[in-house]
């Protein structure tokens, strides 16, 4: 039984890490897109930062010296990714359960970092008290943070008649997910596993490659069901969690204007070359095949020849 | 059907329209004004054409005669869709699209920033999110072929109503972008829009005539979507520098076609027949700051449109390629942008990653160059001229889109003394209810539509923001430096009875400017020819 759950586990990870890579590299290889900034952008220097101007506010601004502040795009992506600022922000009452939702899955993956650590140190021998001591604390309090934070977004689809008409079989199927995922590992800790050295025995022995026995079944479904959700994640549109890093940098922060930028320029060729086959009268039918072909002729000006 | 009642699949239903704004359910206006019933669609247009959204017929969808024309219409739509996630007929747009349809959670975060959807009085209809959920579900069910795409993502039946419905929906949007701000994901409702209309364009070859017909390929045609060749444009702009000349007493000529100017400055061309003044004025302090620039009278060049921003990225494309080659034909040193929101996106940013290397002539918005002729010193100011309560409504492709918030805020401290902002204001402004090409059309009872819905969060916006001046004793102004913006507000003041109840007018930045210089006779703004 525990070889079966090791198995599944690696398999898990696997199907995780491949899916999140597929997403990310079907983005990467996706053709350079057309600007489609929104202000404020959040690296833009200075006071400009503050009102959301740009560098588009000087005149001859292609002459000038572009500042980009990674600190002022951290001011914005830290109250974003630890408060759900934009939520706190636009949608209030929804962000009482979405906050510890999300506050609980952060803890758990905290959690998770330190039970990693916690096992490296088993196998190098090293004393970790410290480690498990914050781990025995994250773990608990993210587990039940995505309870509550669930069964309120849960409570919310249901009963907010705007929310309801949005919401699908997946919403309700994801969230229950998270509550008996998130459950059975408060159970575990409850009457199995109280200091989480079982969990450590168990990391410590997928790094190593030393399968130990595990004995408990509840412990053993807790990871059933914990794999199980970490592999489905990147399925979703809960793929945002990593996603949302191109929807703003390469999107709405994506404002890096296409001066001295030769590798832009090769990359517009490219795409300029690519064939066209939109079916539209003023499209088609003028024998043109690729953009540049296309957006070269002016079908107005030139009337066809007969 | 009342707006609670509608459902996502709603929009399949044989019905005679889906939903309907009713003037008691609108957002109630700060003055308590009376709303006049609007005027229905004619009988000849519903049978023409498919008006089965609501009680406006924006896109003269032809209506399928035939079950066989039906399910062509639906075909169609689908090879449309389909292209829309192909990586060579949508490499402008792709990545944006998948990214929205892929990880929006569904939070509905974006419905209050939406002016319509606040408007309508919540509106099913108009929230942001609507007709995005039908797009992404018809895309999940018949692009993507998700398996159980019905339970997964949500049920969607699709027939030719759903089709019709979902394109007229798009032009139940101003792409102002505002919901985009507020989504925590980074997804984008207005994009959603404009690809659906790209596909009754591009693939269907349906779009509404004052963008297509009598927008880009006017503008693509004779050089301008007024249908005003060069000549004539020359010649009314020359008039224009008679008439001014010996109104303002300041003589000035339009140098048109220098060769090797520093500046080609495109206007709208629908300022010249519409709004002279703006014309006039831009002459007027380009002159005085002794600059050296140009108008062009290439095809296209004396006429900053590009309604391809709208809904046609290939029609975009030939227009921006069309401007950037006037450019390089004069040698200029750079394109200024005078007052169109629009164009002003279009050339600066969007076109960045579309003009090939040869093309790429610098371009800019007027506002920073204008700014810093009034901050340099060389024109004479007399700010008392203009001490009458001003406001100034935010463009949201200067704002929103450019991030250009600062430099006409300068112009305004400098110039007008009893300034005040709207709230909000910036890059969190409200669209004035005309974006995305509805200023310019006034067919059946879309005026109708657009003073009462889209354009009601911004007249109340300019109310507000004149609330402690009210009456017609006080004259006041709207400084709104986009010419569809220009358009849209022109026609609310005259819908509402703006300038006779409360004497509000509206205009430009360069008119205020004008107003203010002492080279210039008194009163170049004057609220007696509204
Ligand atoms: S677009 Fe953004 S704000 Fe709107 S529902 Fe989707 S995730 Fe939420
Ligand atoms: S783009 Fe503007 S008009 Fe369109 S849905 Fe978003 S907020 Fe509303």
């Amino acid at each position: 039984m525990s070889l079966f759950v090791y198995l599944i586990t690696y398999i898990g990870i696997i199907i995780f890490c491949a899916a999140v890579l597929k997403r990310i590299i079907a983005y990467i290889n996706n053709p350079p897109h057309v600007r489609w900034e929104l202000y404020p952008v959040g690296h833009e220097s200075g006071e400009r930062a503050e009102y959301g101007g740009s560098y588009l506010e000087d005149v001859d601004w292609w002459k000038k010296p572009r500042h980009v502040s990674r600190i002022n795009e951290l001011k914005v992506m830290i109250p974003e990714i630890l408060g759900l600022k934009a939520v706190h922000e636009y949608n209030r009452p929804l962000w009482f359960v979405t906050y510890p939702f999300h506050l609980g899955l952060y803890f758990t993956i905290m959690f998770m970092v330190f039970i990693v650590i916690g096992s490296f140190a088993q196998i190098l021998d090293i004393p970790a008290a410290p480690i498990m001591a914050i781990a025995k604390f994250t773990g608990p309090l993210g587990f039940i943070l995505t309870i509550c934070g669930a069964v309120g977004l849960l409570y919310k689809r249901i009963t907010d008649q705007n929310l309801k008409i949005h919401s699908c079989f997946e919403h309700y199927f994801n969230l229950m997910l998270f509550i008996v995922t998130m459950g059975l590992a408060v159970l575990t800790w409850l009457f199995v596993d109280p200091d989480f050295l079982m969990a450590k025995t168990f990391v410590a022995g997928l790094i190593s490659f030393k399968l130990t026995a595990i004995s408990s079944p509840l412990f053993l479904l807790q990871i059933v069901f914990m794999v199980a959700t970490i592999a489905y994640i990147p399925f979703t549109h809960m793929s945002h969690f990593f996603m949302k890093y191109f929807l703003y940098h390469d999107i709405r922060w994506g404002d890096e204007p296409n001066i001295n930028t030769p590798k832009t320029d090769a990359k517009i060729n490219v795409v300029l070359n690519y064939p066209i086959t939109w079916s539209a009268p003023h499209i088609a039918g003028h024998n043109k095949k690729t953009w540049a072909e296309v957006a070269t002729f002016n079908p107005e000006a030139e009337p066809e020849k007969e | 059907m009342t707006k609670k009642s509608l459902e996502i699949n709603d929009v399949s239903k044989n019905t005679a329209i889906l939903s309907k704004v009713n003037n008691e359910d609108l957002m109630p206006l700060p003055w308590s004004i009376e709303e006049g019933e609007s005027k229905d669609i004619v009988q000849d247009l519903k049978d023409k054409y498919a008006c089965d959204l609501d009680d406006v017929c924006v896109l003269n969808i032809p209506k399928p005669q035939s079950k066989e024309e039906e399910q062509e219409f639906v075909d169609k739509f689908i090879t449309g869709m389909k292209k829309s996630f192909s990586k060579t007929d949508n490499w402008t747009f792709l990545s944006m699209l998948e990214t929205t349809m892929e990880n929006c959670a569904k939070c509905n975060t974006c419905s209050d920033a939406c002016h319509l959807y606040e408007a309508s009085g919540q509106n099913e209809m108009y929230r942001p999110t609507y007709r995005t959920e039908i797009f992404r579900r018809i895309y999940k069910k018949f692009v993507k072929k998700e398996a159980l795409s019905d339970l997964r993502n949500g049920k969607i039946d699709l027939n030719w109503k759903t089709v019709a419905r979902l394109g007229e929906m798009a032009y139940r949007c101003n792409i102002c972008r505002r919901c985009a701000q507020t989504c925590p994901i980074g997804a984008d409702n207005a994009l959603v829009a404009r690809e659906i209309r790209k596909i009754f364009s591009q693939e269907m070859g349906i779009a509404p005539p004052e963008l297509h017909e009598k927008g880009s390929v006017n503008q693509l045609r004779t050089g301008s979507s007024t249908q005003m060749t060069a000549m004539v444009a020359k010649d009314n702009v020359e008039f224009i520098d008679e008439d001014f000349s010996e109104e303002t007493g300041y003589d000035f000529k339009t140098p048109w076609d220098v060769q090797g100017a520093d500046i080609l400055l495109i206007h709208n061309a629908g300022e010249i027949m519409a709004w002279p003044d703006n014309i006039a004025a831009f002459s007027i302090i380009f002159e005085a700051a002794g600059l050296s620039w140009t108008l062009s009278s290439e095809i296209a060049a004396y006429d900053s449109i590009n309604y391809g921003v709208f809904y046609d990225d290939v029609q975009f494309a030939r227009t921006a390629i069309l401007h950037a080659q006037a450019a390089k034909n004069l040698g200029v040193k750079k394109i200024v942008l005078a007052e169109c929101g629009h164009a002003h996106k279009a050339l600066t940013v969007i076109a960045d990653r579309v003009l090939p290397e040869g093309l790429k002539t610098p371009r800019e918005s007027c506002f920073p160059l204008l700014r810093d002729i009034v901050n340099s010193g060389k024109i004479k100011f007399d700010p008392s001229r203009n001490n009458f309560p001003v406001t100034l409504h935010d463009p949201c492709n200067v704002t929103r889109l450019m991030g250009i918030i600062k430099p006409q805020r300068d112009i305004m401290k400098a110039l007008c003394p009893q300034f005040r902002e709207m709230v909000p204001n910036g890059p969190h402004n409200y669209c004035c209810g005309g974006g995305s090409g509805f200023a310019i059309m006034h067919r059946n009872n879309i005026g109708d539509w657009r003073n009462k819905l889209t354009g009601r969060k911004k007249i109340s916006q300019i109310l507000n923001a004149f609330s402690d001046t009210r009456g017609p004793e006080t004259e006041k102004y709207v400084c709104a430096p986009c010419s569809n913006c220009k358009g849209q507000i022109r026609d609310m003041i005259e819908h509402y009875e703006m300038l006779d109840k409360e004497k509000i007018t509206y205009g430009g930045i360069v008119e205020l400017i004008v107003n203010a210089m002492v080279d210039v006779n008194p009163g170049f703004i004057n609220w007696e020819e509204f």
